[in-house]
């Protein structure tokens, strides 16, 4: 049989199942509308709880981040201090907190989704118990044995498949937010222990360590080697950018005329040959 | 016809959508049996989103029993097996006698 079928005969057998139970509908009306009303509170509470589980998976993306932007920090000054070493020591820390944040980015994603769907799902919630509570009254009120039974059946039926779907929503949401907090607490105590910052050596952050150690006596000289860096690096371009003027002159005309280089070269290179 | 989708509710849905829904559903049922994760999902998928587009919200003041249910969208097919399996729903989320 299919898949659809069986799934709403399973909800609609638990209702069957209540109904038959039932010896004054009337009297029952009014217990289903008191466990509609917790099962709303246990709506809001699985709301609440995911939207907690959230802010903490923020809280701990933002403290990633920061130690990923510091570790970047430390990457670049190594290199500017010619100490490769400890800016690829940085950049290996870096890397691994970038993994982590991109897990945690995935989970975030999640319990947002799940908190916004719950909350829809609240509030249906709420419309239908509101219905069902007007419907009961109504069905009290006129309440004569054969023509009650219908429509008691009717009502019931459709709250409950509501309350069953609902139900199984709020379980999925609770176990999902119950496996992302272990994996958060896990984070909290990597956070809280100072291992992202031993994670390279075996000393409280080696590598800032030794950048102040190097001090700012190296930083003239490296800002020296950093511009004879940028000087050497410049003139190759320039020649490239003779080439390339009279590659066009000579051939294959202006097609590459709009890049910056070969714009302010290309006249003189075609007046030159 | 009514479908619910499970975590967004249910759907007045057009009789003349019925005969692919069938099809679809028929294929989902393999999937399950056949344990084929890749096509549960792509079928699923295809089920929730002819549902979404092509029928109605039904009006929260309306009570009324879906003619088919489909499982969440982002139900695995463990998940599906597992409540096909045991036939019902845990009890305390009814709201039931």
């Amino acid at each position: 049989m299919s898949v659809m079928k069986r799934v709403s005969l399973i909800f609609r057998a638990k209702a069957n199942k209540a109904l038959d139970r039932m010896e004054d509908p009337r009297e029952t009306l009014d217990y289903s509308y008191q466990q509609q009303v917790e099962m709303l509170t246990r709506v809001r509470r699985g709301v609440a709880d995911v939207a907690t589980s959230r802010k903490r998976v923020e809280l701990q993306m933002n403290q990633l981040q920061k130690e990923s932007d510091r570790r970047d920090t430390q990457a670049r000054d190594a290199l500017a201090k010619g100490r490769e070493d400890l800016a690829r020591a940085a950049l290996q820390t870096k890397a691994s907190l970038q993994g982590q944040l991109n897990d945690l980015q995935g989970q975030y994603s999640q319990l947002q989704e799940q908190e916004e769907k719950l909350t829809v799902a609240s509030q249906r919630l709420q419309a239908r118990v509101d219905a069902f509570r007007t419907r009961k009254e109504t069905i009290k009120a006129t309440y004569t044995a054969a023509e009650a039974q219908t429509r008691i059946n009717e009502a019931f039926s459709g709250i409950s498949e509501e309350m069953g779907d609902v139900g199984l929503a709020i379980q999925r949401a609770e176990d999902k937010t119950a496996q992302m907090q272990a994996r958060a607490g896990a984070i909290d105590e990597l956070l809280a222990s100072g291992a992202l910052e031993d994670h390279v050596g075996g000393t409280q952050d080696y590598i800032q360590a030794e950048l102040d150690r190097i001090g700012t006596g190296s930083d003239i000289d490296s800002e020296l080697d950093r511009m004879k860096g940028e000087l050497a690096s410049n003139a190759p371009r320039q020649i490239e950018a003779n080439a390339n003027g009279e590659a066009n002159a000579n051939g294959e005309g202006s097609a590459q005329g709009a890049t910056e280089p070969s714009a302010t070269e290309q006249p003189q290179a075609g007046e030159g040959s | 016809m009514i479908v619910r989708i499970l975590g967004e509710g249910q759907f007045q849905v057009n009789d003349d959508m019925a005969a692919k829904l069938t099809a679809l559903d028929g294929e989902l049922d393999a999937a399950v049996q056949k344990e084929d994760d890749a096509t549960f999902r792509t079928v699923l998928d295809a089920l929730v989103r002819l549902v979404r587009g092509s029928g109605a919200p039904v009006p929260d003041d309306q009570l009324v029993t879906a003619d088919f249910i489909l499982p969440f969208s982002d139900a695995t097919l463990a998940e599906v097996r597992q409540l096909l399996a045991e036939g019902k729903i845990s009890g305390d989320s009814l709201g039931m006698p």
